[in-house]
């Protein structure tokens, strides 16, 4: 640690050409760093959007049976593909003769655009006008673990940061008393765990902090039993003063960061509560994103907890539902995710737009990857049991709000959902687009480590034009 | 439809060709027309001086040779030269070259017409042989033979020479915490500050030194560096993220080498190849599990060899980053772009790890042999009577006939594939592909065991739940895993072994283990001394070489990251990077002595700790000085100490010590201190199981807690433990209010604090001997009037806050005979146990 004033240079020359001089000169300010490295910072240019609500759907949606009707899979249901153009598919499961699989979904186009949607997505379906539909996604990876890396990380090897981590760490948050990237959860646990949403080599600062579904909503956030608040008011103060106290004697100016951390973490002992209090919100919102139905509750609560943490400044909302990874049983298993999730997504997307929040929120919906025309069938009386592989190429995902063209479809798939027929937009394009939404240039938000700068779409990644307003 | 796939497969045909611009129609001539184009566009890259991915274009010979990825022309056929399809970029590869204009379709014509007529080059009087990459690059240099000294005269005389004068010693009960927390991890004792602070014997602090050096606690606080650098867990990371339960015995050989000041040479052959040293013993076959804590995907689908690829990789980029501080890591998949380290070169370390194979072994520890081979055949004849109760070896013959054939024809059978995909990953020790295809008869007995193991666990994976289900298998496995809890068992560890086959190794181009390029066979960089073994050289010799005298790097890298420890930052900031990209040496001189005193010193670690501690340098003051700001802000010098925050593990052994609740045992398999509900809950479809472990082990010391790679134990995700993936070579010291909140809140904090409030309320006493004592045990020191002054009007106000809510005082301090006066101290503690100097070390 050292002193303050060596953090401080050890930070700002590992940013490198990371931040605005605008930033550099805030940070070289001894309140801006010293006291908060948390503080809000111009990006690279002024983007559209100030914030990131990104729907991480864990486990790899199947696309043809939600974004990208393949109505040729039903003539070729049952039967093996030529070999011709399954042999350079990687698949984690089946083999290339494994048999495909039509879906039963039905499709009808909507809104002004026209955009084809599956009927297990009613709500989303009403807002097709303010999404922009990608059809031609590709990943490098086909395993989860790896694929979330990817995602978040812009490599499958280990230990770089997040999305949300750099984008913290490049614009800070405007929330003074919550964390600047808060990670949301419900369903099951996911394939990356933590490693979804790390800071990587970057300061711990810039982590995920996970809201907590059950107890306290950030770990050790309450006091415990026999601490009141008053008990907890005296106690800081008393760290204060005798912190105060060692600082005039030791003349360290990292004490009095120490010290701002306690007042934070008093702060959100008080702003947390308050966030998670729904009683100001009308009756017909709660309805909307079905806080009170026990289907939705749990993803609606977190959809509704994301608007209040992007209204209370936080910057960037990671909400993660897992699993979609529907190896088997995929028409049950898609009935029941969408059923848990598709009001409340609606629903967020439509109070944004009411509130005029949209136009400055970027709203990411997605997984790792998609899922193949191929069924996946283990036993084969168990026929209706069946689901779909992994699938790196032509997954689709949408984008809304901040930056993002809303109303259009990006980029197809072959008749059958193998290979991307054209507007291929990869993992690293998919990441330096949000970070040009925000306003920065993915090839210059770097940070300095083992003797390189490292970023977010490593070598790679270009902004996809196409998406932009 | 008919016509949809045709159209398909047609697309699918054109997209695989890029269309190459035609060969010119007319005489080429290479000295005129083709030569210049190498010389101008491709030479600055593909030299004799720089030989991007092994290929030169400024060489007849060396260039027919071709690159990493095999031969780039093929005279002859300008259409399947390699060379030409990188000129468009066939492949979706980058274009060459990479930098300025595309080659016009004319330029790309002449070579493909040269190409085509035989790819003639004629042999020049100026062929230049490659010559052995030299660098000035101070790293590299032999360390300089110094002249006679200490660490102080060095540090003095940069310090005199700046006009700095050094800061005067600290306080004797600053320096006692500050050397007890550097050498053990652990404050140091009320007693122990006594007999520090009455001993006026001259060598006082020496005696201290040696008594601490002697301390088994020493080798818990240094094994964490070396856990930290050799990214230690007890789980397998990625999805499944199983857990490792004896990854512990290779802590605990860290832990016992350490204290035993195992010279730093034999620390580093023993586990890079204890296996091969001659009549290898069970500890060192056990020091190879560094190797084994690279990481292991289980998840279903994966390509075992994929995985094996990165952990071999990992081996070799960690080696490289831990013994030669060096980003090898970069030249996996070209060559470095700032160090003289080749990617050829990158793969030839690499090959020292990939003949090794992952062996799980036998690996007792005190007085579990007698009882094992007591009860061995009673438990043997159980398990066999089990076995045959219900039946496997017929239904396992089956089984492993027709999953052997599942494996054989792929996708033939969908249901086998699948069991044969978990025989794959899901196997719990040893290479289950590697057992089941081996003859029955020709399988040692810990292989039979394991494979039955799997098969019972698995079954249903191949024939669905409901026949396991009849065979009652779930039932045997419970009874299988409670006869193994009934009966004595040996403890495993993870090892590494040579392959009896030795693989041939190939660089893989791009980094892409699916593109393998030449032949490489073990060595090390040209920019380094030579292997004395040559050609054919081993594990072994690599270890052996890493720690020869000759080598400039292993030394100077071991001493810096020490001395991090104890001033916060390295002589070389950057101690992951000795590159020309990490940070110059802030005292080169002082550095180059203490690593060729610690070769003089036969490689002693415990040797250069106390050179440093005794350091009049190391003593000092760590209060900052405002007047040395602007000359030497980041204290590189060395004017003074520095206050340094405590790693994660400290803060929370320090608090138990403080309570009296610390178990100072050492070493063992790793325990689960409680954590809130919802943690482990993050990990893959709620596998992850975290139950708290019982009594005493619940206070062990941190070093000891589970690590779950993905959820960890939330204290030490929050004060910046790594994350145990990839090599760190130094942590953070981050400052975050979930950090404030986990002291404040984390109910271990508030038992340590409530233990201690107990202990000082047990006797009646005045509020300054009660304040007086826990100072001493929280601080190591005794407060001055302004703390107690302000503590005593504290603890005031917080009785009074008691006295008006005295259920509040019954849930702090329950069954306490003056539940106020002991919630109040409890309350007090606390205060203490989230001051700023607690956290630190001064």
């Amino acid at each position: 640690m050292g002193s303050t004033m060596e953090l401080r240079r050890d930070f700002l020359r590992r940013c490198g050409a990371g931040l605005g001089t605008a930033a550099l000169a805030h940070l070289l300010g001894v309140e801006g760093f010293a006291a908060d490295p948390l503080a809000p910072r111009a990006p690279h240019f002024p983007g559209k959007a100030k914030n990131v609500i990104f729907l991480f759907m864990e486990g790899a949606p199947s696309q043809m049976d939600l974004f990208d009707p393949k109505p040729a899979l039903r003539k070729w249901h049952g039967q093996s593909l030529p070999p011709s153009l399954t042999k350079d598919l990687k698949l984690a499961f089946i083999k290339p003769t494994a048999s495909v699989l039509a879906s039963p979904r039905e499709f009808r186009p909507r809104g002004q655009s026209g955009m084809e949607l599956s009927d297990l997505l009613p709500h989303l379906s009403t807002c097709a006008d303010d999404i922009c539909l990608i059809r031609s996604m590709k990943s490098d990876a086909f395993n989860h673990h790896p694929g979330q890396l990817l995602l978040f990380t812009g490599h499958t090897q280990f230990g770089r940061p997040t999305l949300g981590s750099w984008v913290v760490y490049g614009m800070g948050s405007e929330s003074k008393n919550l964390p600047g990237f808060v990670v949301l959860t419900s369903g099951v646990g996911t394939s990356g765990g933590s490693d979804n949403f790390s800071s990587g080599f970057l300061p711990t600062t810039y982590s995920g902090t996970v809201f907590r579904n059950t107890g306290d909503p950030i770990l050790y956030l309450s006091n415990p039993d026999g601490i009141s608040a008053e008990t907890q008011r005296a106690r800081l103060d008393a760290i204060r003063d005798l912190n105060t106290h060692r600082s005039s004697i030791t003349r360290d100016e990292a004490i009095s960061s120490r010290i701002h951390s306690y007042e934070l973490a008093f702060r959100m002992q008080s702003a947390a509560p308050e966030l998670l209090d729904f009683g100001k919100e009308s009756p017909a919102t709660l309805d909307a994103y079905g806080v009170n139905q026990e289907q939705t509750r749990a993803f609606g609560t977190n959809c509704l907890l994301a608007r209040r943490l992007v209204e209370r400044g936080v910057r960037f909302v990671m909400l993660m539902h897992a699993s979609w990874d529907h190896h088997s049983g995929i028409n049950k298993g898609l009935e029941r995710n969408c059923g848990i999730t598709d009001q409340p997504t609606a629903a967020l997307l439509k109070d944004l737009k009411q509130r005029g929040m949209l136009d400055e929120t970027l709203v990411v919906w997605g997984g790792e990857f998609g899922r193949t025309p191929m069924s996946e069938l283990r036993r084969p009386e168990e026929a209706d049991n069946a689901g779909r592989d992994h699938h790196p190429d032509g997954y689709s995902i949408w984008l809304a709000g901040g930056g993002i063209k809303p109303g259009q479809v990006i980029g197809s798939t072959d008749e059958l959902g193998l290979n991307i027929v054209d507007h291929p937009i990869h993992v690293h394009d998919l990441q330096a687009t949000i970070l040009h939404c925000l306003g920065f240039d993915h090839t210059k938000l770097t940070f300095r480590h083992m003797g390189r700068d490292f970023r977010l779409t490593d070598v790679h990644g270009s902004v996809v034009q196409k998406l932009l307003t | 439809m008919r016509i949809g796939i045709l159209a398909l497969l047609a697309v699918a045909a054109a997209t695989a060709e890029t269309p190459l611009p035609p060969p010119v129609n007319r005489p080429v001539d290479f000295a005129k027309d083709v030569a210049p184009l190498f010389q101008k566009r491709c030479v600055a890259c593909h030299s004799a001086r720089m030989a991007t991915s092994g290929l030169r274009l400024d060489d007849g010979e060396a260039a027919l040779r071709g690159g990493y990825s095999g031969p780039v022309f093929k005279p002859g056929d300008s259409g399947a030269s390699a060379l030409v399809g990188r000129l468009v970029g066939a492949g979706g590869l980058m274009v060459m070259p990479p930098a300025g204009p595309k080659l016009t379709a004319e330029e790309i014509g002449v070579i493909r017409a040269w190409i085509d007529r035989g790819a003639k080059w004629p042999r020049s009087a100026e062929t230049a042989s490659t010559p052995n990459p030299r660098s000035d690059h101070w790293a590299f240099q032999p360390l300089r033979a110094s002249r006679d000294g200490s660490i102080d005269d060095f540090i003095r005389a940069r310090l005199t020479k700046e006009g700095i004068a050094p800061s005067p010693e600290a306080p004797r009960s600053v320096l006692l915490r500050r050397l007890s927390l550097d050498l053990t991890g652990l404050p140091p004792t009320p007693e122990e500050l006594r007999a520090f602070l009455s001993d006026e014997r001259p060598d006082a602090y020496e005696r201290h030194v040696d008594r601490l050096l002697a301390s088994p606690h020493y080798g818990e606080k240094w094994a964490r560096q070396w856990l930290d650098l050799a990214r230690y867990a007890d789980s397998d990371g990625y999805e499944k993220d199983w857990v490792r339960p004896h990854a512990w015995r290779w802590r605990d050989w860290v832990i016992n080498a350490l204290n035993r000041d195992m010279p730093f040479d034999r620390f580093t052959v023993e586990q890079i190849a204890g296996d091969l040293l001659p009549d290898a013993t069970v500890e060192q076959r056990v020091a190879t599990g560094f190797h084994r804590n690279t990481l292991t995907n289980r998840e279903g689908g994966v390509d075992n060899e994929q995985f094996r690829f990165e952990a071999v990789v990992d081996r070799a980029s960690t080696v490289g980053t831990v013994w030669l501080g060096l980003t090898f890591g970069c030249a996996q998949c070209h060559d470095h772009k700032y160090d003289p380290i080749s990617q050829k070169e990158f793969y030839q370390l690499y090959a020292f790890f990939d003949n090794a194979m992952e062996v799980d072994i036998d690996a007792p520890v005190g007085g579990e042999i007698g009882p094992w081979l007591r009860t061995r055949a009673e438990y043997q004849a159980k398990r066999e009577a089990l076995l045959k109760e219900y039946g496997v070896a017929p239904l396992q013959e089956d089984w492993e006939r027709r999953v052997l054939a599942a494996a054989e024809q792929p996708g033939r059978w969908t249901d086998w594939d699948l069991a044969w995909d978990c025989v794959l990953k899901l196997t719990e020790a040893g290479d289950g592909a590697r057992i089941v295809r081996k003859p029955p008869a020709a399988r040692t007995p810990r292989e039979r065991d394991i494979l039955i193991d799997h098969f019972v666990r698995n079954y249903h994976f191949a024939v669905g739940r409901k026949t396991y289900n009849e065979a009652r298998f779930d039932e045997l496995d419970k009874k299988l895993r409670a006869l193994k809890a009934e009966y004595p068992q040996l403890t495993q560890a993870y090892a590494i072994a040579e392959e009896t086959e030795p693989r041939k190794t190939h660089l893989r181009v791009r980094g892409d283990y699916q593109t393998p390029g030449i032949p490489v066979v073990p060595g090390t960089p040209a920019v380094l001394p030579p292997l004395p073994a040559g050609a054919g050289a081993t594990r072994l010799d690599l270890a052996r070489w890493l720690v020869s005298r000759d080598n400039p790097l292993t030394a100077r890298v071991v001493v810096n990251r020490i001395w991090q420890e104890y001033f916060g930052h390295g002589f070389v900031k950057t101690s992951e990077d000795f590159g020309t990209q990490g940070e110059r040496p802030s005292h080169s001189e002082l550095l180059d002595w203490l690593a060729a005193s610690l070769m003089d010193d036969g490689w002693s670690l415990k040797a250069l700790h106390r050179r440093i501690v005794l350091s009049e340098t190391y003593r000092q003051s760590s209060h900052e000085r405002p007047e040395l700001k602007d000359q030497d802000p980041d204290n590189r010098l060395l004017a003074r100490q520095a206050r340094l925050r405590l790693p994660a593990e400290s803060i929370r052994d320090t608090a138990l010590a403080a309570g009296g609740l610390l178990d100072t045992r050492v070493g063992g398999p790793s325990v689960r201190p409680p954590q809130p509900a919802g943690v482990a809950e993050l990990g893959y479809a709620n596998s992850v199981k975290w139950t708290a472990s019982d009594g005493r082990d619940q206070y062990r010391r941190g070093l000891y807690i589970h690590f779950q790679r993905t959820t960890p134990y939330p204290l030490l995700a929050n004060f910046d433990a790594p994350k145990g993936t990839v090599t760190a070579c130094r942590r953070e010291r981050s400052n975050t209010p979930l950090q404030a909140l986990n002291l404040l809140n984390d109910p271990v904090f508030l038992e340590a604090a409530r233990a201690l409030a107990t202990q000082l309320t047990v006797n009646p006493g005045e509020f300054e001997e009660r304040l007086r004592t826990a100072f001493l045990r929280v601080l190591s020191r005794e407060p001055d009037s302004t703390e107690t002054n302000r503590l005593r009007k504290y603890l005031l106000t917080q009785k009074a806050i008691f006295e008006r809510d005295r259920t509040a005082a019954e849930a702090l301090a329950p069954g306490a005979p003056d539940p106020v006066g002991t919630a109040s101290w409890t309350a007090l503690a606390s205060v203490l146990l989230n001051l700023d100097e607690f956290v630190v070390r001064e």
